[in-house]
């Protein structure tokens, strides 16, 4: 079961609330405060991301984003409904640089570039993967946690069998 | 915390101050600021982002849109950073090449190509 579990209307202002209600996630399952920069970066780019896509093709759908504390570490889920995933092949630099959203445009769609969020996004992170189908898109992102201190609590430890 | 911007006058350069989170929700704010100083005839720029607690790469997209906007008058964008995760997201873009950046404010003033 994840530990939290988030549906967001995609409307920017909710982008920033997904990035504290995760890294505050985060930091109660054990995150290294050396990862916390990172994770937040990487979450926002990841939930910028598909708030930019749903707005443009899925207006009504929330995003769905989970943080779970999984055998192999903090795992973390951003599926959205929008086309499938893009890759930058080139330049990243350039292709910002040659990318050109309409002036006037003020809109989240000028601003959101689905393909150089993900390209930062795998950038940052070490272990992440990016599943794609008709439906949408689901991104997963792993930090290692610290192991669990043993004896707290659960049968058999020397804790319980002293009470 | 929100995005917090403000301008003054060095010489031939106008200095913006950033401080607090550019990100998808604020960074409309940042782009209308820069167009708004090109549209009133101030073409070289230093950005001071010394007091930015997040960036992401709509912010840096904003940054891009500005420097192409003084490059299209000969003028400059330059920016103000001493952070290490700030500074990391221009790293990973490769932006680190396309903006110059600057240790400090007074630096950057004084800084020609």
């Amino acid at each position: 079961m994840a530990l939290v579990e988030l549906t967001l209307t995609p409307l920017p202002a909710h982008v920033r609330t997904a990035r504290l209600v995760v890294v505050a996630a985060a930091r109660r399952a054990g995150l290294d405060d050396s990862l916390v920069d990172e994770l937040r970066l990487a979450l926002g780019e990841a939930a910028s991301r598909a708030v930019g896509l749903h707005v443009k093709h899925a207006p009504q759908t929330p995003v769905r984003i989970t943080v779970s504390d999984e055998p192999g570490g903090l795992t973390i889920t951003v599926t959205d409904r929008g086309p499938a995933a893009g890759r930058v092949t080139g330049d990243l630099a350039d292709e910002m640089l040659e990318s050109d959203p309409d002036p006037d445009d003020d809109g989240v769609e000028a601003l959101v570039d689905p393909d150089v969020a993900l390209a930062v996004l795998s950038g940052l992170v070490d272990e992440y993967d990016v599943q794609a189908d008709d439906s949408g898109t689901t991104v997963t992102m792993r930090w290692p946690l610290p192991a669990r201190p043993v004896g707290v609590s659960g049968p058999g430890s020397t804790a319980a069998s002293q009470v | 915390m929100d995005l917090s911007l403000s301008t003054r006058t060095e010489g031939d350069r106008t200095v913006v101050v950033v401080g607090g989170e550019i990100d998808v929700y604020t960074a409309p704010k940042l782009r209308e600021q820069l167009i708004d100083l090109v549209s009133s005839g101030q073409y070289h720029l230093v950005v001071d982002m010394e007091g930015v607690e997040f960036l992401d790469s709509t912010g840096l997209g904003v940054l891009v849109g500005g420097l192409k906007r003084v490059r299209a008058h000969e003028g400059s964008l330059r920016l103000v950073c001493t952070q290490e995760r700030i500074l990391k997201i221009f790293r990973i873009t490769g932006l680190t090449k396309v903006f110059p950046i600057h240790a400090t404010v007074e630096e950057a003033v004084a800084a020609t190509d």
